[in-house]
């Protein structure tokens, strides 16, 4: 991710998860991993991490928050995205490159992105499918605040969702890895307009 | 005092769950007929010490809708009972 951001012109800061602030930034990003293992649930352990009281309050200030992979699943976790990742409907782990159909612009990803461009960026997730109750999934519809969908659906995650933003806006997350699509030499540099976003 | 529990987390009803499928698919192959509604959750066991049973009870509830569960996708059927768990050292 340090690598991609510093790609696209990015200056990126390593935050620790002991951290007590988040230094300043313009804008966090919780890379993807395997957190405690995904122990107890993907993210359920991380969630508490002594950095995320910081993080919480930048985002619930309006900061830029983006939550890649096992990121995203941090901060369902944490409350500040709706509905829950679980496992892949099919219970394989998943590791291939995807059709990605951007929903919405005017995100921190997506700023500089046509709603209807496709994308193909890299998944590699066991616990990608994207659940909500029917109210949950009625007010994203409603708020346009599904920012990515699959073009096939490979997870079954509900209506495709492959991200999503909070009500303001300013959070989002989603399971596929743009930082992976960011060079020819990874196969595919259709990452490159999201992080250009982020870092823009 | 001490308590011992046993918190089983469950999908709730509603939910998806592929794994108890996966199970319950594999049944009749194995020889097993008539088996129905499997669903895969975990056990969770651990002690705990409060005042009084009111408080653990209480404060269980509290571990498990803040972290044992997702509350989301999970419910919880919890168990607290007086004294250390059956067969544990003293």
């Amino acid at each position: 991710m340090v690598e991609a951001v510093s790609l696209v012109g990015g200056q990126a800061e390593v935050l620790w998860h002991g951290d007590p602030t988040v230094k300043g930034v313009d804008v966090v990003v919780v890379p993807g991993g395997f957190a405690h293992g995904d122990y107890l649930r993907p993210g359920a352990i991380a969630r508490f991490s002594p950095v995320m009281t910081a993080v919480t309050e930048m985002a619930r200030s309006g900061g830029l928050l983006v939550g890649v992979c096992n990121g995203f699943q941090v901060l369902t976790e944490a409350g500040l995205l709706p509905g829950a990742l679980q496992k892949n409907r099919g219970l394989k782990f998943l590791c291939a490159t995807v059709g990605l159909r951007v929903e919405r612009t005017d995100t921190a990803l997506t700023r500089d992105v046509a709603v209807g461009t496709e994308l193909q960026i890299p998944i590699n997730h066991f616990e990608g499918n994207f659940t909500c109750n029917l109210e949950t999934l009625a007010e994203l519809r409603a708020e346009d605040r599904i920012v990515f969908r699959y073009v096939d659906n490979p997870n079954g995650s509900v209506d495709d969702i492959a991200g999503i933003c909070s009500a303001e806006g300013n959070v989002v997350g989603l399971m596929p890895h743009p930082e992976r699509a960011s060079s020819a030499l990874l196969g595919s540099e259709d990452g490159l307009p999201l992080l250009r976003s982020l870092v823009g | 005092m001490i308590f011992s529990v046993h918190v089983e987390v469950r999908l709730r009803p509603g939910i998806a769950d592929p794994q108890g499928s996966t199970v319950e698919r594999a049944l009749p192959t194995l020889g097993f007929d008539g088996v129905s509604g499997v669903r895969v959750g975990k056990s969770i066991r651990f002690t705990i010490e409060a005042p009084d049973e009111a408080t653990a009870q209480a404060e269980v509830a509290d571990l498990c809708q803040r972290f044992l569960t997702n509350p989301v996708i999970e419910d919880a059927a919890v168990e607290v009972q007086a004294g250390a768990p059956v067969g544990a050292a003293s």
